[in-house]
């Protein structure tokens, strides 16, 4: 107890488990008040039951996997544009190379 | 009135020079007082064209007003103003004059009444905005803003190639709405796209805000995309190529964002992806969705604006720009923290804030068009916005771990200027009609119905568990991201080097060969002509020397007989 004291308030395993209890019934009013309030649809389906709720939680899911599938094609190292030379053109214009790229 | 023919932008020109020649107090009057006589000015032209110049054949329209120019102007001066208030304690006075020129070709672009006036502000945007970048003063800075130089003196002369077509074509240099339908039209098109940061050259935005200073990128993030965005409602409404092109830029925008490490380059790209909500609307064309690309510009421009102070505050006091590096700031950065976070929910669009009562004017018009595909994919990019800069941005840089730093909170200056900004954007949220009674067309929108924000709410809170959910997947890496810009930084170094080492063998070749032809007819020279200086002993070559007279007179009757036969044949 001692130990969780020392920490900021804010970052409490404690106050955390609270966060999430109360966003999760944040999230589930969100919800179930769509039983009292009528949500006004403009093309029939985007007025179904919890559609938000399920659109939204699907389009992220589906965008943060794209992304980490195209992270595999496209991430690269930090430094991979600060050295001009790779292992691809390891040949005499080297010095020639690494002169002129200087200024760029 | 005799100035006519001024454009308030020359008022802020006049602050730029002011800024280099004088110091200390005088100096912060310049910078604090500039903007607001500009907007005084701005407010001072009618409706209309103000005054016509003769240049050359042409007449020239120096100032024109209207709502829709006047709303951008104001933006962009209370945008000098703020931005003047967050950096004048720490941006060195050349990049502040920089800054200034750069706000004052936009503000010239606002109120250019022909094509030519706009081409003029817009390269005295270009030259300004690279120096802003090349401010940031690291080898980083000075490479991006030679590749972003480029890049828009390239989009420059395309524009430059339309504007000429136009002219040519049809004899007007109003700036008047065209589609894209023949080749000049395409130029233009274009040619403000590049500056609009439209797909495939979209990469220069994230390559070089990042590199600048923490104040330059605040002025950076504002005033070039959205210029473009102004000439875009000016020149191209309901270009349906439009919607398609803003719709690639909104993911683009995401997905690159949700790569990214560097704090300043999520914030970039997701400058892309705000401009192509913009440009869907320009694209839809209608009064409605002009009102919201007007508005949403409006809006954009004060949180993009309060999100890279924040991050800027944070860099500034901690010299790191890294998510991994950074967290758990919110500990000793309240103030930083709060405006932040209150940027990032106006960008997501959260009721009450500003993005949601102008992003969903765009949203409106692509409903009233029975866009059903548009629509959906803006709902889904609004649930994406949220991911990557509504949560993401404020999680990994106040929130995540912490990450044992404690710096100091923003001084005075800096935290004043976030405060208004957040004051603004919640302002806007709560009061739309503000923003609405200063929109080129008249507003018959209601923003908040219940059943809206509820929808809303249901969107964005999902997004938010998403993102918590998904935190595993998300874990940021020590990577950048490869992007179209590869093809210019990396893939035109190969060509080049490739060309250069086939020009180079082939030289070599040629040089051989050449002294292989020489060498052959010195032989052939010698041989018939003799050495240059050749005693009487040696033979002569054949050429030099002494034939008997009959050996002519049977080579002439060779010839001889040759010519008759040929005359014959």
């Amino acid at each position: 107890m001692n130990d969780e004291n020392k920490l900021h308030w804010l970052v409490r395993p404690s106050t955390i488990r609270k966060l999430w209890i109360g966003s999760s019934i944040v999230l589930a009013l969100t919800v179930l008040a769509q039983t009292v309030i009528y949500v006004k649809g403009y093309f029939g389906f985007d007025a179904w039951f919890g559609f938000g709720a399920v659109y939204g939680f699907v389009s992220c899911l589906v965008m943060v996997l794209v992304a980490k599938l195209l992270g595999l094609v496209l991430k690269r190292p930090q430094d991979y544009y600060d050295e001009p030379e790779s292992a691809q053109f390891p040949n005499s214009s080297h010095d020639k190379v690494k002169e002129s790229s200087n200024g760029v | 009135m005799e100035f006519d023919i001024f454009s308030p932008a020359l008022i802020l020109l006049i602050a730029a020079v002011l800024i280099c020649l004088v110091k200390g107090h005088a100096r912060t009057a310049v910078i604090l007082v500039a903007p607001i006589i500009t907007l005084w000015a701005i407010w001072q032209i009618p409706d209309g064209v103000q005054s016509t110049v003769k240049f050359l054949s042409y007449n020239i329209e120096p100032v024109e007003g209207s709502p829709l120019r006047r709303l951008f102007a104001t933006i962009f001066a209370i945008m000098v103003f703020v931005g003047g208030l967050y950096s004048f304690r720490v941006a060195r006075w050349y990049e502040l004059a920089a800054a200034f020129a750069y706000a004052a070709g936009a503000i010239g672009v606002c109120f250019a009444g022909d094509l030519i006036t706009m081409f003029l502000y817009w390269e005295l945007m270009a030259i300004f905005s690279t120096i802003v970048v090349w401010c940031g003063g690291t080898p980083g800075a000075r490479a991006a803003g030679i590749r972003y130089a480029i890049m828009h003196l390239l989009g420059g002369v395309v524009l430059k190639v339309g504007i000429e077509g136009v002219v040519v074509g049809t004899g007007s240099i109003q700036i008047q709405p065209m589609l894209a339908t023949d080749f000049s039209t395409w130029m233009i098109l274009i040619g403000i796209l590049i500056n609009a940061a439209a797909p495939p050259v979209s990469a220069w935005l994230a390559d070089a805000y990042p590199e600048s200073t923490p104040t330059g990128s605040v002025f950076l993030s504002a005033f070039t995309t959205k210029t473009a965005v102004l000439a875009l409602i000016l020149l191209f409404p309901g270009e349906p190529v439009l919607i398609g092109i803003g719709l690639f830029m909104v993911m683009y925008g995401i997905i690159f964002a949700l790569l990214e490490n560097d704090v300043r380059r999520i914030l970039a790209y997701s400058v892309v992806n705000q401009v192509g909500f913009m440009v869907v609307a320009v694209g839809i064309g209608t009064e409605m969705a002009l009102n919201g690309a007007t508005a949403h510009a409006f809006a954009h421009i004060i949180y993009k604006a309060l999100l890279f102070m924040s991050a800027g505050v944070v860099i500034y006091r901690t010299g790191k720009n890294k998510c991994m590096e950074l967290g758990g700031l919110f500990r000793t950065m309240p103030l930083t923290c709060v405006c932040g976070v209150i940027g990032a929910l106006a960008i997501s669009s959260f009721p009450l804030t500003s993005g949601f009562t102008t992003k969903s004017m765009i949203s409106q018009a692509a409903v009233d068009g029975n866009l059903v595909w548009v629509y959906m994919a803006l709902t889904a990019a609004s649930a994406g916005v949220f991911l990557h800069a509504g949560i993401k941005f404020p999680w990994f840089v106040f929130f995540q771990k912490d990450s044992g730093l404690r710096p100091k909170d923003a001084p005075w200056n800096m935290g004043l200027a976030m405060v208004i900004f957040a004051s603004l954007c919640i302002l806007l949220g709560v009061f739309p009609e503000i923003l609405y009674a200063l929109l080129p067309y008249p507003v018959d929108y209601q923003p908040y119905s219940i059943g809206k924000v509820l929808f809303y709410l249901q969107l964005l809170l999902f997004s938010g568990l998403a993102f918590f959910v998904l935190l595993p997947l998300m874990k940021r890496t020590m990577t950048i991201s490869l992007d179209t810009d590869w093809f210019w930084r990396r893939a035109a170094v190969y060509v080049f080097r490739i060309v250069g080492r086939i020009l180079g063998s082939s030289g070599e070749v040629i040089s051989q060969q050449r002294t292989r032809l020489q060498s052959f007819l010195h032989l052939i020279a010698v041989r018939y002509l003799g050495q240059p200086h050749t005693s009487d002993r040696e033979e002569r070559g054949v050429f030099a020397r002494s034939w008997p007279v009959g050996t002519t007179a049977l080579w002439i009757a060779a010839l001889l007989s040759a010519y008759v036969l040929l005359y014959y044949l």
